[in-house]
């Protein structure tokens, strides 16, 4: 689901000058996609035009560089981010399907953020919390020894 | 030459130094299988089905990539070899979907020669996940199915490196790879020209055109209807191909034999509009020129190139000759003197267009082509030159011992500038013959444009024509255009009319055109083949001038007045529009 593009003036005139510094350097791609992240959050489809017509490359290079590489994102954060971890402890305590019970109650898919911008899901390996396993994060709140049972209880406090 | 010296299967041999493996092995009358490979264009070593031994060498090697050196022992068929592109093969395989029986590419396919060859069946080997992509049916010219793509990466290349589009690529990564475009839209949805390029690049059946067949074969059935057909140029030297005769085999006669049979009712040419064209094109030429005109005037005849110059290049939109291209200008003829004549309603008139080409099947559907007004399209049907021969196929008449015949009167009389329209420099020069001509109302004596022939990626040349110099250019495929526009955007080069064909060659090598196997397309050049054929048809042609066509000088008399009048810019002239890069 697309979610409403909110860019302001300042973002864009930074990722302008961004694109200015790099243009002539050859391998520029990777280094401005980086800091398009940092300006953003993410790299919508807006953000992608801009560096292509900046850097005169193809849309669709920028995008099959953008959708190759893990560290980008094509949705942005949402204000609550959820993280449950899928590392080998936390993993056959089921939180496969923590997991699952999150992605089908928000209708989203990993690393997608609902369209009121308010959750966006992530899976993540180990954050050394093996001791409470299952475990998410929300943010900066830990939620260990988790059950099916427990996720519209915990969301319902965001 | 620096030379080295290498055994391939113990048998010593010398060859060219900077050779790749491949190369060196055809020479020996090896002949490698590849899939990945194009030369020159697609060099990547991805699908490790040409792999070989090497003496010495740590792994097997891909062949295609890899350079021969000095004491090289090479082995391109030991069990090591035989098994490793069986187990690549059956990797592919695992994850292709097996309807071979119902693809398009059934006994044209690379990949199941391959399997062919190797003993490679529907193995269940590799059973495991299967991808399962939605078939792209945006582009109103052709398909995507994924799942017949085995990811060589050959329609990437040819549409970034030959066209400058790169509208596809390859996302996401691992299993998850596929090619498509950027935020996953609908290549319909893109900046795509239509050329159709990655069609006759695909070694399998996941990109082919949209078949359109069907809907000629109802307009022949249907009484009511007249159904003329019109096929272009370069169709008369290819299509023999698709019945195994050799590449270049000019086949006129029997393309005009074998559309009477299939059931058209008329049979006419392209080529007679192609004639029209010129005349009508050369004398905006002349106009732009005396009048001080926008210039340099570039050709409109390349419906690919229409579209590339939309989305890239609208600043140039103005440069464009304003004339239909003669797929369109038979067309909007056929609708409006040749209804009139034979007293028919527009309306019950189909025209069908054999192309090399499939832009053209967006061509037929653009603003601004439609002659007899609302709703009657110039043209009804594009049909690409492979759809007709799955036509002849299907009603099983024999090609190849057809007799030879004509086309049908006026609609189907032309002369050798039209046949040459089909190549890179053909437009330039019929437009030539006549421009220069008129100008200097002379007839010239060597009416052959030596300069502006050949497969060279830009041609220029310079003429005097009386006191005025008339500097020319000439460019196919479009990542020359390209270099071309630049060179005239940045006011390096001035010229007063340039030649733009989309595909490299022009429409002898179009994307609807018999699609020949990289085994044939690495070591020939199927361009110059089919080029050859159409200039020979042109020396042995008594009218070379388009001018002198006498159908094409009666609808003037009758019913356009002259070149350039108020009537003939209604019929056979149109507009463009700018479009999005994206």
């Amino acid at each position: 689901m697309a979610i409403l593009f909110q860019g302001t003036k300042q973002q864009e005139l930074e990722l302008k000058e961004v694109i200015e510094k790099h243009k002539d350097q050859r391998g520029a791609l990777m280094p401005v996609l980086q800091k398009a992240q940092e300006i953003y959050g993410y790299l919508p489809i807006e953000v992608q035009k801009m560096i292509a017509t900046g850097l005169k490359i193809p849309l669709e290079e920028i995008y099959g560089v953008a959708t190759f590489y893990s560290l980008f994102s094509l949705n942005p954060k949402g204000k609550y981010r959820i993280s449950v971890c899928l590392g080998t402890a936390c993993y056959v305590k089921g939180s496969g399907d923590i997991f699952d019970a999150i992605s089908q109650k928000l209708g989203i898919k990993n690393g997608e953020c609902t369209p009121d911008g308010k959750f966006s899901l992530e899976a993540c390996r180990c954050i050394g919390a093996c001791g409470l396993a299952p475990v998410m994060t929300i943010n900066d709140d830990v939620h260990g020894r988790l059950t099916v049972n427990d996720i519209d209880k915990i969301l319902s406090q965001y | 030459m620096e030379t080295v010296n290498i055994k391939i299967n113990n048998i010593p041999m010398t060859v060219k130094k900077g050779l790749t493996i491949l190369e060196a092995a055809r020479e020996a009358k090896i002949e490698i299988p590849t899939l990945c490979y194009l030369k020159e264009i697609n060099e990547i070593g991805a699908c490790r089905i040409c792999v070989v031994e090497v003496k010495g060498a740590k792994s097997l090697v891909a062949s295609c990539v890899y350079p021969v050196a000095d004491g090289m022992e090479i082995f391109t068929h030991t069990q090591k070899v035989l098994d490793a592109r069986k187990i690549n093969l059956e990797l592919l395989l695992s994850n292709h979907h097996q309807d071979c029986l119902a693809c398009v590419r059934n006994n044209n396919c690379e990949l199941q020669k391959l399997c062919l060859e190797l003993g490679v069946t529907n193995s269940q080997e590799f059973k495991g996940e299967k991808q399962n992509f939605e078939i792209d049916n945006s582009a109103k010219h052709m398909y995507r199915d994924n799942n017949k793509c085995i990811l060589c990466r050959r329609c990437v290349a040819v549409c970034s490196k030959n066209q400058d589009v790169s509208v596809i690529g390859c996302n996401d990564r691992g299993f998850k790879t596929h090619v498509g475009c950027a935020f996953e839209k609908g290549l319909g949805d893109t900046a795509c020209v239509s050329c159709g390029q990655c069609i006759v690049a695909c070694p399998t059946g996941a990109l082919s055109e949209k078949d359109h067949t069907d809907k000629v074969w109802e307009a022949i059935s249907d009484e009511t209807k007249h159904v003329i057909v019109q096929p272009a140029p370069s169709v008369r030297v290819t299509l023999g191909e698709e019945f195994g005769l050799p590449i270049g085999t000019d086949v006129t006669g029997k393309l005009a034999a074998v559309l009477r049979r299939l059931g058209f009712d008329k049979v006419y040419d392209t080529d007679f509009a192609a004639d029209l064209t010129i005349v009508e094109e050369a004398n905006e030429l002349i106009e732009r020129i005396k009048t001080g005109g926008v210039l340099p005037m570039i050709t409109s005849c390349s419906p690919g190139w229409i579209n590339y110059m939309e989305h890239f290049f609208p600043e140039f939109i103005p440069n464009v000759s304003t004339c239909k291209s003669p797929q369109q200008m038979f067309g909007a003829i056929a609708k409006t003197w040749y209804a009139e004549k034979n007293n028919i309603d527009p309306k019950d008139i189909v025209v069908v267009s054999v192309m090399p080409c499939t832009a053209k099947k967006y061509e037929v559907d653009r603003e601004y082509q439609n002659a007899a007004g609302e709703n009657i399209p110039d043209v009804d049907i594009s049909i690409t030159t492979r759809e007709l021969a799955r036509m002849i196929k299907k009603a099983r008449i024999s090609f190849e011992s057809l007799p030879d015949e004509e086309f049908d009167k006026s609609l189907g009389i032309s002369t050798g500038a039209a046949t040459i329209f089909g190549a890179t420099g053909g437009v330039m020069e019929a437009a030539l013959r006549t421009a220069v001509e008129t100008l200097t109302n002379n007839k010239l004596d060597k009416i052959d444009f030596e300069e502006v022939r050949g497969l060279k990626d830009i041609k220029k040349a310079s003429y005097k024509i009386d006191n005025l110099e008339i500097r020319v250019a000439v460019a196919s495929g479009l990542a020359n255009a390209r270099k071309l526009l630049e060179l005239v955007k940045s006011g390096e080069e001035k010229f007063n009319f340039i030649e733009i064909m989309a595909c490299p060659g022009g429409c002898i090598n179009g994307g609807g055109q018999p699609i020949q196997p990289a085994s044939v397309r690495n070591f020939t050049d199927i361009r110059q083949k089919r080029l050859d054929a159409l200039y020979n048809q042109d020396k042995n042609t008594k009218i070379r001038r388009s001018h002198e066509n006498p159908a094409v000088v009666k609808i003037y008399q009758e019913y356009l007045e002259k070149p350039g009048s108020h009537k003939a810019h209604e019929i056979l002239h149109t507009k463009y529009k700018e479009k999005s890069p994206f």
